[in-house]
């Protein structure tokens, strides 16, 4: 599904490159639930955004479902985005002046749907986020959960193979994030790849592997059966803190 | 790009955004409304003292005869020129010349009738000079041929002689005396352009009989056919060296035979109509670039406002042509709105200011005898002109958000969503 090799990002700020990524290699397979960890700095937004097309990259090579991403035209990385992606923000990122329907049903306007379809269409996916009552109201008169939700459905409207969400919890309380994260893991279970970026453990915990990034690089990279033991270790280390 | 959808999306924009909607429309609408009215003022002026010059004949030209001043085929300067009634035969058969009409001086001046009297001037003329210079009739008729073949005793009189002499009672038939001859009064007129009407018309004929004019005639009124300073000066030309031919005296001799042409005089006047023209031209090209500024402005603007949005619809799969699209079509959509508000609020204005100045006018003139004096007449914008500056406009400020808008739909979406 995803697959980086070597890949290389630096931003130019001033008159020093601050190099971001130093060759991340990753494979990521269909259906999988992976969230990249890493202390601020490390690059793991700038990862994910490259993952997203959302950013480009200067070295090295990343296939996304079997498509080279290298130096696209943005019509066509709006088109892979559209086809393939769904993102969630930990802003969220709703379009101010449109309501939480118009919201979700953005992605399909873009696809042609007309627009009394598009409205039914997210109308279902608000239900099934539980948000139906709320189709109508504005993003501001939304609860931070209620808006991430919304982001959730308007991700999935378009029957993404990837679902590429930056900190969703990061704004949000406990009992707020771990709903948004049971939603995530249901549409994980319906066969979505879903690549988180969280700086949170318990968070993290929750995925099938995680991709410890350190300085640019990938530190570790721990899989589903050994999520146990780091749960251990890792409440070890809090204890000792 | 013309489907209802896109259209859908614009105007639930538009409704959501009413206050970026409002000023970049006023922009417009103020631009237009400004131009419409400068423009607008600046033709009723120029329209009203056209009006006021277009009274007279504008393509008359008067000779007049006096003394030679330079030495001419062997014969003397401060030789007396004199015209006779042939020269006027001469004159009326020459190509260009439309109206011709002589004059002969009569000395005195006094009309009376009854017991009324007062001084007034006596001209002498053929029927062509109620043309040449306007003269309107408004009682009874002008001095005719006959009165010419017969030197019959015919007058017509301006309408102020006619107040002091008559004081308002029936004149047509009856006789006034100028120096003690008693002149038939044919009819009572006004002169074109003037609010004084204090000459009476005789035939020339019979003023060179009864006073003693033989057939010498002082000078000529005549009218031109011509269209142009070149034109007319050519005509000029023509006649001079008739005469000098016919007269024995230098053509460039200015002092032997005078003459004075309206039509080079009004053409020169209209240069400085052209100026002002020009001028306002120049003011309303200023209000215009204000306005392309002022929309260009809040162009900029609302596309810096609108970079986060256009990061989260390039995220979710928008191409770049269609922000693009989505921001030009509403632009042009509003300033196309608000350019017809502007255009319909000023043509308004106009029509008003129109209606009241013809009203004044109407009003003044009917106190001041069919001539209403008012230089302000008309001040409307011709349609074109209009409507280019709206689409001046709608163009302008596309373009102003053209510029823009394709560099944030080209810049990579998470530095869009980046930005606060």
């Amino acid at each position: 599904m995803i697959s980086l090799n070597n890949v290389h990002k630096s931003y130019v700020t001033g008159n020093s490159p601050l190099h971001v990524l130093k060759g991340i290699d990753l494979e990521i397979g269909r259906g999988e639930f992976v969230s990249i960890m890493g202390s601020s700095g490390s690059g793991k937004s700038t990862l994910l955004n490259i993952l997203g097309i959302l950013d480009n990259y200067e070295e090295g090579s990343y296939y996304l479902n079997g498509t080279l991403i290298r130096d696209m035209s943005e019509k066509k990385a709006a088109k892979l985005r559209n086809d393939l992606l769904g993102f969630v923000f930990q802003s969220f990122n709703l379009i101010s002046f449109k309501n939480a329907m118009e919201n979700v049903a953005l992605p399909l306007y873009y696809q042609g749907v007309n627009r009394k379809k598009r409205n039914k269409i997210a109308l279902e996916y608000l239900e099934k986020m539980g948000l139906l009552q709320w189709a109508t109201h504005m993003p501001n008169e939304l609860s931070g959960g209620q808006k991430q939700r919304v982001a959730i459905a308007r991700s999935l409207i378009t029957r993404p193979k990837i679902i590429v969400a930056d900190e969703p919890t990061g704004a949000l309380d406990t009992t707020t994030s771990y709903e948004v994260m049971d939603i995530l893991k249901e549409i994980n279970e319906d066969g979505i790849t879903v690549v988180i970026v969280t700086h949170e453990h318990d968070i993290a915990a929750m995925t099938h592997k995680i991709v410890r990034l350190k300085d640019g690089v990938i530190s570790e990279i721990i899989k589903n059966g050994d999520l146990k033991e780091w749960k251990h270790q890792y409440r070890k280390e809090l204890e000792i803190a | 790009m013309f489907d209802l959808d896109i259209w859908q999306e614009i105007i639930a924009t538009i409704k959501k955004n009413k206050m970026r909607t409002f000023l970049t429309g006023f922009s417009v609408a103020w631009g237009i409304f400004m131009l419409m009215i400068l423009l607008g003022a600046g033709n009723g002026l120029s329209n009203g003292v056209a009006e006021n010059f277009m009274r007279d004949a504008v393509n008359a030209m008067w000779l007049w005869s006096g003394r030679t001043s330079v030495p001419y085929q062997g014969m003397k300067e401060n030789r007396e020129i004199r015209f006779t009634n042939a020269d006027y035969d001469v004159i009326s058969d020459l190509e260009g010349i439309d109206k011709a009409s002589g004059r002969y001086f009569i000395s005195g001046n006094l009309f009376s009738y009854n017991n009324e009297f007062g001084e007034y001037t006596a001209v002498t003329c053929h029927p062509d000079l109620k043309d040449v210079e306007s003269i309107e009739i408004t009682n009874g008729r002008f001095i005719n041929p006959v009165d010419i073949n017969q030197a019959r005793k015919s007058v017509v009189l301006g309408k102020d002689i006619y107040d002091a002499l008559f004081k308002g009672k029936e004149a047509i038939g009856e006789y006034v005396k100028i120096n003690n001859i008693p002149f038939k009064v044919v009819g009572i007129c006004r002169e074109g352009g003037s609010t004084r009407h204090r000459n009476a018309y005789l035939p020339v004929t019979t003023g060179q009989k009864v006073f003693n004019g033989a057939n010498r005639l002082h000078n000529f009124a005549l009218t031109i056919n011509a269209g142009s300073i070149e034109e007319s000066k050519v005509i000029e030309e023509k006649v001079r060296t008739a005469m000098a031919r016919k007269h024995k005296f230098d053509p460039e001799d200015r002092s032997a035979l005078g003459s004075y042409n309206k039509l080079e005089n009004y053409l020169e006047t209209m240069k400085i109509f052209q100026a002002i023209k020009i001028f306002i031209w120049i003011i309303g090209t200023g209000t215009l670039i204000a306005g392309v500024v002022g929309v260009s402005n809040i162009m900029l603007i609302v596309v810096k406002e609108r970079t986060k949005e256009i990061g989260i619809r390039k995220a979710i799969g928008a191409s770049p042509r269609s922000v693009v699209g989505l921001i030009l079509l509403e632009s042009i959509l509003i300033t196309t709105i608000a350019g017809y508000i502007g255009l319909v609020l000023g043509t308004g204005l106009m029509e008003g200011i129109n209606f009241l100045v013809e009203q004044q006018f109407a009003a003044s003139a009917g106190t001041n005898g069919g001539n209403g004096d008012i230089i302000f007449r008309n001040p409307t914008v011709d349609l074109n002109v209009a409507v280019s500056a709206t689409l001046l406009l709608i163009f302008s400020g596309a373009l102003a958000g053209y510029i823009p808008a394709k560099r944030a739909a080209r810049i990579k979406p998470i530095e869009a969503l980046r930005d606060e």
